[in-house]
């Protein structure tokens, strides 16, 4: 079922593994960043709203 | 927010393929070329809406896609350029379709660079909704700059007029990696927009309700 007869093989790329690779992780590498910066811009925001709400009074 | 977790968790969780050799980079160029060039055009789409119409909501959708747009025109061009080194000995040619794409990612530069020069939020929304508007024409230009010159990058290998010139895995296997860049795109953009809509509606009394 699969094109790989072992892992090595499969790591390997047929030879075109820094290209493959290279290509897969910076992608990952920047969904990554991508995400976890906007969360915590979420969460800070979020944090500060809570103390501003805090501070003043509802009216 | 579990949901969100999850369809990005769905999203972009690695589909791998059973073929060989530097093509596989195809699965995220291909699908992070069609979102780089399908979201610039929804994010001009709301841009207009949130200038004709004078709608908050659209506006901060604009301005929710341009990053991750931006982010898939760079995933775009760095898997091109990987993948051109072993496949054309180079790393990059001036070429009409790769012109183009990186005009796309100096448009979402352009578009997010305004937005934040401009101090009043809704001034900056219309100027920028101008540029994104704009800008939409490069959009064609990217897509059929393989037809209409003579480039070094190769033409579509799938269209909706004819059959695709793959095999079937290679084809499910990338269409399944559209749907899962899609997928992130569309979680990844709501989840800005709703940190801008807390943002921008923070005196109101929903936000303080909400929080």
């Amino acid at each position: 079922m699969f094109y790989w007869s072992n892992f090595s093989d499969f790591l390997n790329m047929g030879g075109y593994a820094l290209y493959v690779w290279g290509s897969y992780l910076v992608t990952v590498l920047v969904l990554v960043i991508e995400v976890l910066r906007l969360r915590s811009r979420n969460r800070a925001l979020r944090k500060t709203l809570i103390s501003e709400f805090n501070e003043t009074p509802k009216n | 927010m579990t949901i969100i977790g999850l369809i990005i968790g769905l999203g972009i969780a690695p589909t791998d393929h059973q073929q060989g050799n530097s093509y596989r980079i195809i699965f995220i160029h291909v699908p992070a070329a069609w979102m780089s060039m399908l979201i610039y055009v929804v994010m001009a789409f709301w841009a207009a809406i949130g200038l004709i119409f004078n709608a908050r909501l659209a506006s901060m959708l604009a301005l929710s896609l341009a990053p991750t747009g931006a982010i898939m025109t760079f995933i775009a061009l760095w898997t091109g350029a990987v993948w051109g080194k072993p496949t054309w000995g180079t790393w990059w040619v001036w070429d009409a379709r790769l012109t183009s794409e990186l005009v796309l990612l100096f448009l979402y530069f352009g578009f997010l660079s305004l937005h934040a020069s401009i101090d009043d939020v809704r001034k900056a929304d219309r100027s920028a909704a101008l540029l994104a508007i704009v800008g939409v024409i490069n959009v064609p230009i990217i897509y059929f700059s393989v037809k209409w010159w003579n480039t070094l990058h190769q033409g579509a290998s799938i269209s909706l007029t004819k059959a695709p010139t793959m095999a079937t895995q290679m084809l499910s296997g990338m269409l399944i990696m559209v749907f899962a860049f899609w997928m992130y795109s569309i979680a990844v953009a709501l989840y800005r927009c709703r940190t801008l809509i807390l943002e921008r509606e923070r005196h109101t009394a929903w936000v303080r309700e909400t929080v």
